[in-house]
């Protein structure tokens, strides 16, 4: 029992006062109202973690932390999420992964060392990456995307690859892209498997710090908070600095010269580049400094932007759709005409909602941040498949 | 003197080495194919496991992940022939869903030989030696899957 203690003190669950906010705000619990932050705390305060950690229910939670936002007392729900799941984990039990597991496979081989991959198969034409250098573009699991879903719901996720090289060359950056690098391991790290991710980020780290880079430029915010946060917490300072492609475009944004474009736009905020780790302004301003792109905010954003719906690739069920459908419809009724957002997994589970639905109340076109940027610099056209 | 023959043939018998090798074959051909192969007392390589799926088509990458996850140096989907799918379409399935085992299989740097679809019918034993002998050959050739660390360790 020592052990759960020392876990509810971490995630400051003693502090409690049932005030039921985070219910309230959480997206899953507004469709599925057998599902209550508020009980899972009271829950393991009163009879301890080990009925939770057989609760299939606790497997639901998004890590999206909309319920630390509101939260009075700054109870890390989502951290205590990830210990109760680390024991659950210890134990041989699991949530329900979605694509039968494919992408947690693919993750968990991601950690065995003498793994050699043939990621880089995207750079082609004029994309110039250098060996080493001063910056690094972290791609992260876009390669595998490409292949898993490319198909099903018609987009190109190594576009979003592409299209960042080719504005870090429109800047006078060559990047270093690493040909055999790993998952960052943020899934695995919220859903428990600590191990994992430690390795992973080890086999990261350890590559990244070989070729000198100072700078770590992403345009997924998974992989951001991975490296700028998870990584220090559990492996250590690292000696080099993250930045998501929203916050280094926000920095460079003089420097890019960009035509006009003529787009009703409305930015979805991801739950780990926003509420995580503070980015909301950044693509905004980005997005602003294109000439005849107007935003329009939807009913729900910045810190509280309802999640994309799935996280982790886990537990896609009909509150996942429901979630997704009711965030599209608000993203409709903002008035805009494309949905931009900055992580590609939103993108896939907005992509997926949309699939075989035959009303016109979602049909809205989505974009990547790094694409519309891209589509708005000189002599680029848009990316489409 | 003896003890030297003993301990040279057990470095003969380390050094051969034996592909770890599964078969996902639906239940209303290939299976059947199996066993009547077992029937025709057909005889061909021992070294691989077949897993029944009510249909190759239901066999997605995450089958074949997690068969090379758990150390298998191979893998092969093993479906009706096009037309004779007990489900009409499903091997078609099989084929789309192949697809991206095959992109993936590629990016993560293992060979592409060491998966493989085939189509054998419930009448073709014979056709069933051939095609796992063919494959256990192959993947010899190409050795121990790099993800396969664990089973090598326990050696």
């Amino acid at each position: 029992m020592g052990t759960v203690i020392e876990k509810l003190k971490q995630s400051k669950a003693f502090s409690c006062l049932e005030c039921g906010k985070c219910t309230a705000v959480c997206p899953i619990s507004k469709y599925n109202n057998s599902y209550s932050p508020r009980r899972l705390v009271a829950e393991g305060l009163f009879y301890g973690t080990d009925d939770l950690v057989s609760d299939r229910l606790l497997w639901s939670c998004l890590t999206c932390q909309m319920c630390s936002q509101r939260c009075p007392v700054d109870v890390r729900y989502s951290e205590y999420m990830r210990d109760i799941r680390s024991e659950a984990v210890s134990q041989g039990k699991s949530g329900n992964y979605s694509h039968g597991g494919a992408l947690h496979y693919i993750m968990e081989m991601a950690a065995s060392p003498k793994l050699k991959q043939n990621r880089t198969g995207w750079l082609e034409g004029d994309l110039k990456v250098r060996r080493k250098g001063e910056v690094l573009y972290f791609a992260g699991c876009l390669p595998y995307y490409q292949d898993l879903f490319a198909k099903d719901f018609d987009f190109s996720p190594l576009s979003i690859a592409r299209d960042t090289v080719k504005i870090l060359n429109v800047l006078g950056i060559e990047p270093v892209v690493l040909d055999n690098e790993r998952c960052c391991g943020h899934d695995l790290y919220w859903l428990g498997q600590l191990g994992t991710f430690e390795e992973l980020g080890r086999l990261n780290v350890k590559m990244i710090e070989k070729t000198g880079a100072q700078l770590v430029v992403t345009a997924c915010p998974e992989c951001a908070l991975a490296l700028k946060q998870l990584y220090p917490e559990r492996l250590g300072e690292t000696g080099f600095e993250v930045k998501h492609m929203s916050e280094f475009l926000a920095e460079n944004r003089e420097r890019l010269q960009f035509k006009d474009l003529a787009m009703e736009v409305t930015f979805q905020d991801p739950c780990r580049l926003g509420r995580y780790l503070g980015v909301y302004e950044q693509p905004r301003d980005v997005i602003n400094s294109i000439p005849g792109v107007t935003v329009h905010e939807m009913a729900h954003s910045r810190r509280s932007a309802v999640c994309c719906g799935t996280t982790n690739w886990m537990n896609c069920d009909a509150t996942s759709k429901q979630i997704q459908r009711g965030r599209l419809v608000e993203a409709k009724a903002s008035g805009a005409r494309t949905l931009v957002t900055a992580c590609p997994k939103c993108q896939i589970h907005f992509r997926c909602a949309q699939c075989g639905e035959e009303s016109n109340d979602i049909d809205i076109e989505i974009v990547d941040f790094v694409n519309l940027v891209a589509s708005a610099l000189e002599g680029i056209s848009i990316p489409r498949g | 003197m003896a003890k030297k023959t003993i301990s040279s043939k057990r470095k003969t018998a380390k050094k051969k080495y034996v592909p770890n090798i599964v078969v996902f074959a639906c239940n209303w051909c290939s299976y059947a194919g199996a066993d009547n192969a077992g029937v025709n007392r057909v005889q061909y390589s021992p070294n691989f496991r077949v897993i029944r799926t009510m249909c190759s088509g239901r066999v997605t990458p995450a089958f074949v992940l997690k068969a090379f996850k758990l150390g298998a140096d191979g893998v092969m989907v093993s479906g009706c022939h096009f037309g004779d799918c007990h489900y009409i379409f499903g091997n078609y399935k099989a084929v789309e869903q192949f697809e991206k085992t095959k992109a993936l299989v590629k990016t993560l740097g293992l060979d592409e030989r060491r998966i493989r679809l085939e189509w054998v019918s419930a009448a073709e034993g014979a056709r069933w030696g051939n095609v796992i002998d063919e494959f256990v050959a192959e993947v010899s050739t190409l050795g121990p899957s790099p993800l396969n660390h664990k089973r090598r360790r326990r050696r």
